[in-house]
C-alpha cells in the first residue's frame, strides 16, 4: 500500500502544482537542448578535425609549368631528403584531373569542359608527423621551380580553436542553466512539501526515518528531470535528423562524410540527457528538502 | 523513564527555554506539566522528542542517554514515544483505520494481518470501532482526538506525550479523553500531559510539575493546578 500510495501522491502533487511542474520541465528541456546542441557541435567538430588531420599530414607542392624531366626529378629528391618527409609522390597533371573527376562523382562532367588541363604537375608529400609541417613548408619554398606550396594547417587550427571556444562558452552557459533549472525544481518541491506539511510532521513524530520522508520528494524531482530528458531527446532527434538530412543532400555532400550519424548522436545524447536531467531533478529536490524540511 | 539532569536550553536567538532543571519521571507515572505560556513546557517536550538539543545537562529516556544523538538515530527514539497534539493532526483523506494504521506502516515490519488486529485493538481502547471507516471530517472534535490517541498508542510506546489534548474540546468531551488517558496509564504507559485545564488537573489528583520562566517551581504528587488558575 505504501509504495503505490506514495506514487499516487507524487503524481497528484505534480498535477496539483502543474504550472510549476510545467516550468520545471521546460527549464530542464531548455537546458538539455542547449547542452545537446553544444554536445553535437563539439562531437562533429572533433570528428571533422580527427578525420581531417590525416588529410593535413599531406602537403601539395605545385611545380612551375615547363620544367624538364631532370629538373622535376631533382626537386623530388631534394624534397625526399627533408626531415619529416615520409613519402613524396609525383602527380602528373592529367592524373590530378582524373582524380578530381572521380572525387566529384556524378558532377565530374563539369570538368570535361576544359580544353587545356589547368592543373599543374605536383608532388604530394606525406609527413611522418603533422608537427613537421611548418619546417617542411619553409624548406620547400626555398627550392627553385616551385610555384606554390599548399598546406591547410590554418584550417585545422581554426577548427580546433572554434571547438575550444564553443566548449568554454557552452560550459559556462550550461552551468548557469543547470543552476536555474535546479532552482525552479527546488521551488516546485517546496510547494509539494507545503501541501504535505501535516503528513510530514506526523511521519516525523511516529518515527519515520529521514530518508523514508525524503524519498517521495526526491522521486518527484527526479521524475520532472526525467520527463524533461525524454522530451529533449525527442526534440533533439527531430532537429538533428532534419539538419543531417539537409547536410547530406547532394549540395553539401563533401561535409556529410564527417558528420556523426543520427543514431549515435541519439543514443549518446539520450544517456547524457537522462543523467543530467535526473541529476538536476534530484539535486533540486534534495536542496529543497534540506532547506525547507527540518528532518 | 525520563530523567533531566541539570538541563538548560538557550535558543539561538537568546531566549531561554529552560534553566538548570533536574527531574525524574518514573515508569507508569501520570504527570501534568503546567505553567503559563513561555514557561518552558514546550521546550521540555521538544527536548524529549529530540526536536532540539539541550545547551547543558543530560537527558535520559528509558535508561538511554539521549542528550546527543546522531540525527539518523532520532527516529528510533521517537518510536518509543506516542504523541497527541491539540490540533489532532489527522490525515483528511484517510479513514480512521488508515490514520491509525499509518504509524505501523511507516515504522514497517508488520504484516497486514497484524496491522489490522492492532488497529481493532486500539480503536476498541478509545471506543471508536464502529467508526473505523469514517473520514476525519465526519467526526466530532472529541472523536478526532480519540483517533489521534489510538494512533499514538498503536506502537505500544513507553511514554505518551499529550500536548494540550483537551485544549480544543468542551469540558464533557475533555473528560472522555482524560478517562482514556487514565486507562492507557493504568496499563503501564507513562503519560506526560501539557495542559492549561485547571479543572482536569484539580480533579485527576496526579503529579504536577509547574514551570515558570524556564525553571521548575513546583513538583507535587497528587497536586492541583494552583492558585492563579
Amino acid at each position: 500500500m505504501k509504495v503505490s500510495y506514495t506514487l499516487k501522491e507524487t503524481f497528484k502533487n505534480l498535477w496539483r502544482n502543474r504550472l510549476m511542474s510545467f516550468a520545471s520541465i521546460t527549464s530542464v528541456v531548455a537546458t538539455l537542448i542547449i547542452l545537446g546542441t553544444i554536445f553535437i557541435l563539439v562531437l562533429n567538430i572533433n570528428n571533422v578535425s580527427e578525420g581531417a588531420k590525416d588529410q593535413f599530414t599531406s602537403i601539395e607542392v605545385y611545380l612551375e609549368d615547363g620544367l624538364d624531366f631532370n629538373e622535376t626529378e631533382s626537386i623530388g629528391s631534394e624534397i625526399s631528403a627533408l626531415q619529416g618527409v615520409k613519402l613524396s609522390e609525383y602527380k602528373e597533371k592529367n592524373r590530378a584531373l582524373e582524380e578530381y573527376k572521380e572525387q566529384w562523382g556524378k558532377d565530374g562532367y563539369l570538368l570535361d569542359g576544359f580544353a587545356d588541363n589547368p592543373l599543374p604537375n605536383s608532388y604530394v608529400i606525406t609527413l611522418t608527423k603533422i608537427e613537421f609541417a611548418d619546417y617542411v613548408v619553409k624548406k620547400i619554398n626555398e627550392i627553385e621551380g616551385i610555384e606554390e606550396v599548399r598546406y591547410d594547417k590554418d584550417f585545422i587550427s581554426k577548427i580546433i580553436s572554434i571547438s575550444e571556444y564553443i566548449k568554454t562558452i557552452g560550459f559556462i552557459l550550461i552551468l548557469i542553466l543547470i543552476a536555474i533549472s535546479t532552482f525552479i525544481i527546488n521551488n516546485t518541491i517546496k510547494l509539494a512539501l507545503d501541501s504535505r506539511r501535516t503528513e510530514i510532521s506526523i511521519m516525523k513524530y511516529v518515527g519515520a526515518t529521514n530518508w523514508f520522508i525524503r524519498w517521495p520528494f526526491v522521486l518527484e524531482g527526479t521524475i520532472l528531470g526525467f520527463v524533461g530528458a525524454m522530451i529533449s531527446t525527442g526534440i533533439m532527434y527531430v532537429l538533428y535528423n532534419y539538419t543531417y538530412t539537409i547536410l547530406t543532400s547532394d549540395f553539401y555532400s563533401l561535409i556529410a562524410v564527417y558528420l556523426v550519424g543520427v543514431d549515435k548522436v541519439l543514443s549518446d545524447s539520450m544517456v547524457l540527457f537522462i543523467t543530467i536531467g535526473c541529476g538536476i531533478g534530484a539535486l533540486g529536490s534534495i536542496t529543497s528538502i534540506r532547506k525547507h524540511l527540518d528532518v | 523513564m525520563i530523567k533531566f539532569n541539570q538541563v538548560s536550553k538557550r535558543y539561538k536567538n537568546g531566549v531561554v527555554g529552560l534553566r538548570d532543571n533536574t527531574i525524574s519521571i518514573e515508569k507508569g507515572e501520570f504527570v501534568f506539566l503546567i505553567g503559563s505560556s513561555g514557561a518552558g513546557k514546550t521546550t521540555f517536550v521538544k527536548l524529549i522528542l529530540k526536536e532540539i538539543e539541550p545547551s547543558q545537562g543530560r537527558i535520559f529516556l528509558d535508561g538511554d542517554d539521549i542528550t546527543k544523538l546522531h540525527r539518523r538515530k532520532i527516529p528510533y527514539v521517537r518510536r518509543k514515544l506516542g504523541i497527541v497534539f491539540q490540533d489532532f493532526r489527522l490525515l483528511p483523506k484517510m479513514t480512521v483505520a488508515e490514520n491509525v494504521a499509518y504509524t505501523l506502516e511507516i515504522v514497517g515490519g508488520y504484516s497486514k494481518r497484524k496491522i489490522r488486529s492492532q488497529v481493532s485493538m486500539v480503536l476498541g481502547v478509545v471506543g471508536l470501532l464502529d467508526k473505523s471507516n469514517m473520514k476525519p471530517h465526519q467526526l466530532s472534535g472529541g472523536e478526532k482526538q480519540r483517533v489521534s490517541i489510538a494512533r499514538a498508542i498503536i506502537n505500544n510506546p513507553k511514554v505518551l506525550i499529550a500536548d494540550e489534548p483537551t485544549g480544543n474540546l468542551d469540558p464533557e468531551t475533555s473528560w472522555e479523553i482524560m478517562k482514556i488517558l487514565r486507562q492507557i496509564n493504568r496499563r503501564g504507559t507513562t503519560v506526560v500531559m501539557i495542559t492549561h485545564d485547571k479543572e482536569v488537573v484539580d480533579i485527576m489528583k496526579k503529579r504536577v510539575i509547574e514551570l515558570n520562566d524556564g525553571k521548575i517551581i513546583r513538583d507535587q504528587m497528587n497536586g492541583g493546578y494552583g492558585y492563579e488558575g
